[in-house]
């Protein structure tokens, strides 16, 4: 069986405690994962030091050359895996059998994460926005005639993984461009691409010292994120609860990303059917940044009923049909609850599973071994209503019909809100609201990123803060 | 013992209580350690609360008497009371440890839980068995069970090095401690601060939680740098198991066998506890002591283990790998990212 190590500094470790993924389908073992001990990460991350020093070796130009080649290692060669060699090909099917994702779902999110090697500079221009390359070697700098000076707030990134999506990976990547050493726990059934990422990065000439990958349980997790400068934590609302006070950690939680249609377009809602069904259902529904509201002044109904009709036609299809849609769930008891919750909600006034009408079948579909939830259309009457705002693993959505006067406030906390409006006060309004994370004008699919924008903050501030700085001795630190 | 228990002039009043309800006598009915299973299951809750006086057996009358509780992380915490049997088991397991490792004479430290537990008067008694002194450094754990709930993350940590401060104070005060009794964190935080061999150090005994084998081979290779290490698992109702040396080809599992007979683990089918499982299978373990301070017959402990063959040290059954008993339950999770 393929057994994935514990990368102590780059070093593989293999661990008396071992923890074996299951294939979802089959449910027998497909994977062992080396596990590591709390007190092995603690005693590792004691020196923090060696590998910020030796990537600050390096000059962010050379990184982002490193990350160019990276970026080919990952999309086409085979590259190490525990004893063993991983094909591009085997990735994906192996990643597809632990998370059930299908094949053509990974080889997007595979393109994504060889988007961000490729285009690194491209992504820390955005972060940095526009900064001299050089100001992030020297530490100091001169940028719009302004003297600058930014330091690192910690010399590692402690990153808790999720199980999700491959995509997310791509967030933490820059980091490495930026010389700041990496500390990932993997999630227990997506320990893949993080490994794999490495392995591209080192085969590139990165120093193996800037990796430690952990796969440990939640105290190891906890212990990451305690122990390192600058953490990143993905998790649902429970698990980054008791992160929400510590600025030192990054929370990526439920992203509740909506689309909103001004009362100046909704007439001609029509338009922007194929916007909404992509903004849901793209990558399964599976992502922060897939729609999971629509939100509209007027004609909710009609608008439920169209989705409903399009979401309907999505079945689930098996892994390597190049026109699979769904995402079966690993643990079927984790769909039926999710399943029984929305039902549960849908008692009483107020809301109605527009699809079930529709597809005259339950939500959950058994197909070759695997439970999947088939795409979803809640109609909520009241924005108050508990389906109102809410995310699950699989395409899903509401529908809320709310007075245009009453956004965004009535949005709530929305990781991306596509705004279809030319409406200059609501315009304004979104642009000024703290509840929105990024923000697309016109209709652009939640799912469509641009990598030089920030993600739920920005990495570079906060990987490094700015100090103020004035300096005498201009010649001789020219030669720092 | 079973006689010595269910006689009106030795037993406790909690067992005489019992006989006298059971409509048959247990003297008469229990003649081998497989008739124990008539008694039925020892309920842990009959050891919460008082009176505490109803177990001292009758045969005892007159000594002094101590109480032990075990950790007490939820409501009132289980007590049992002993007399003499702590001694007793400490001296036993003494003859297990090696002279070079815990020589005789030297000094100890005992860092961890003290306060109403048996570790407070067993290490100490052990020490002074071996004819050593033992200092002590004192942990809550209930404490550090409440900050954990609360969250106070931060404050359980800053605790933590209060605890390893007072140790290594005392560590470099007084060259004569050469042993040490330690929990398995407290451990792993101590050889952050200092090398334990450098500080003459020779033998680390430690328990107090539960161990992985991931965790003994990481004491073994990276922390202890060739120091002794005895982990040991124990319990205020059992006594202590000694441990079968730790080796790379049993996979650092942690081999445990009971303090037979005066303890015995059994390793039975969860659905059908009277039912031992087949060596190398996983189960429940279910205790049994048997001594005249104590009879806990057939307890259902909340740990799992796997049944492990005698070997020649300890003729009897053994356990393998204890780790809290778990059903696993699913929790949903509603927007994972």
């Amino acid at each position: 069986m393929l057994h994935i190590p514990i990368l102590r500094k780059g070093k593989p470790y293999y661990s008396v405690d071992v923890a074996r993924t299951v294939h979802h389908r089959t449910r027998e073992p497909f994977v062992e994962i080396s596990q590591a001990n709390v007190g092995l990460i603690r005693r590792d991350l004691l020196d923090q030091e060696t590998p910020r020093r030796l990537l600050a070796r390096f000059s962010t130009r050379e990184l982002l050359d490193l990350c160019r080649r990276a970026a080919g290692h990952f999309l086409h060669d085979p590259l190490p895996l525990g004893e063993q060699r991983q094909g591009p090909d085997e990735y994906v099917r192996a990643l597809s059998a632990t998370t059930g994702m299908p094949h053509v779902l990974v080889r997007k999110n595979m393109a994504k994460i060889h988007g961000v090697l490729a285009e690194m500079e491209s992504v820390l221009a955005g972060l940095t926005r526009g900064l001299d390359l050089d100001i992030l070697d020297r530490g100091f700098g001169e940028a719009d005639g302004h003297a600058v000076s930014f330091f690192p707030r910690g010399d590692a990134l402690g990153v808790v993984l999720p199980n999700n999506s491959p995509g997310v990976h791509s967030l933490w990547i820059p980091a490495f461009a930026m010389k700041i050493g990496l500390v990932l726990k993997p999630g227990s059934a997506e320990p893949w691409t993080p490994y794999r990422i490495i392995q591209a990065l080192m085969q590139a000439g990165a120093p193996p010292e800037a990796f430690s990958y952990y796969p440990t349980d939640h105290a190891g997790a906890n212990e990451i994120l305690r122990q390192c400068g600058r953490g990143m934590l993905f998790g649902d609302v429970g698990s980054t609860k008791a992160w929400r006070a510590d600025p030192r950690v990054e929370l990526h939680g439920p992203g509740y990303s909506k689309i909103v249609l001004g009362e100046d377009v909704i007439g001609e809602w029509e338009q922007y059917l194929d916007v909404m069904v992509a903004s849901i259902v793209d990558n399964g529904g599976r992502s922060c940044v897939n729609a999971s509201g629509v939100w509209v002044p007027r004609h909710a109904d009609a608008i439920a009923e169209a989705l409903a009709e399009r979401l309907a036609r999505i079945v689930p299809r098996p892994a390597e049909d190049e026109e699979a849609l769904l995402a079966p769930f690993a643990d079927a008891q984790v769909a039926r609850r999710l399943s029984q919750m929305i039902d549960q909600d849908l008692y009483g006034e107020g809301a109605t599973d527009v699809t079930a009408r529709r597809r005259g079948a339950p939500r959950i579909a058994e197909f070759e071994g695997c439970t999947y939830l088939l795409p979803t259309v809640i109609r909520c009457h009241d924005p108050e209503h508990p389906l109102a705002n809410r995310e699950f693993l699989f395409p899903y959505a509401s529908v809320v019909e709310t007075p245009q006067e009453h956004l965004p406030e009535a949005l709530g906390p929305t990781l991306v809100v596509t705004a279809i409006t030319r409406d200059p006060a609501l315009t304004r309004r979104l642009l000024s609201s703290p509840h929105v994370g990024r923000l697309n004008l016109g209709p652009i699919p939640t799912m469509r990123i641009q990598w030089d924008q920030p993600h739920e903050g920005n990495l570079f501030d906060h990987l490094f803060a700015r100090r103020a700085f004035q300096s005498a001795y201009a010649a001789e630190l020219a030669a720092v | 013992m079973v006689a010595w228990h269910f006689s009106p002039e030795t037993g406790c009043p909690f067992w005489l209580d019992y006989a006298a309800h059971l409509g048959w006598d247990p003297r008469r009915e229990i003649q081998t350690y497989a008739d124990l299973d008539k008694l039925g299951f020892f309920q842990d809750e009959w050891l919460r609360g008082g009176p505490v006086r109803r177990w001292v057996p009758k045969g005892f009358a007159g000594r002094p008497v101590s109480v032990f509780e075990t950790g007490g992380s939820t409501g009132v915490p289980k007590s049992r009371i002993n007399i003499e049997d702590f001694r007793i088991d400490y001296e036993q397991f003494s003859r297990t440890l090696p002279d070079d490792a815990f020589p005789k004479g030297a000094d100890w430290l005992q860092v961890g839980p003290t306060g109403p537990r048996r570790l407070r008067l067993a290490v100490e008694h052990l020490a002074q068995h071996r004819g050593g002194i033992c200092f002590m450094v004192d942990l809550d754990p209930r404490w550090v069970i409440k900050l954990i709930k609360w969250g106070e993350m931060q404050m359980a940590e800053r605790y933590k090095q209060h605890v390893i401060d007072q140790a290594l104070i005392l560590l470099k005060a007084h060259p004569n401690i050469k042993c040490l009794f330690i929990t398995p964190k407290l451990l792993e935080a101590l050889c952050e601060k200092v090398s334990l061999k450098k500080l003459g150090i020779t033998g680390v005994f430690c328990g107090g939680t539960e161990m992985t084998p991931q965790f003994c081979r990481f004491a073994v290779e990276e922390l202890l740098e060739g120091v002794y290490f005895a982990p040991t698992y124990g319990n205020t109702l059992m006594g202590l198991a000694t441990h079968k040396p730790l080796s790379a080809e049993d996979n650092y599992a942690i081999i445990y066998y009971p303090p037979s007979p005066r303890a015995m683990i059994e390793v039975v089918d969860p659905d059908e506890p009277t039912r031992v499982v087949g060596y190398g299978e996983t189960g429940r373990a279910r205790l049994t002591t048997l001594t005249r301070e104590t009879f806990i017959p057939r307890f259902l402990e909340r740990d799992e283990c796997e049944r492990e063959a005698p070997v020649d040290l300890y003729p009897w059954d053994g356990v393998r790998n204890v780790r809290p008993f778990r059903r696993f339950s699913s929790t949903v999770v509603e927007g994972v990212y």
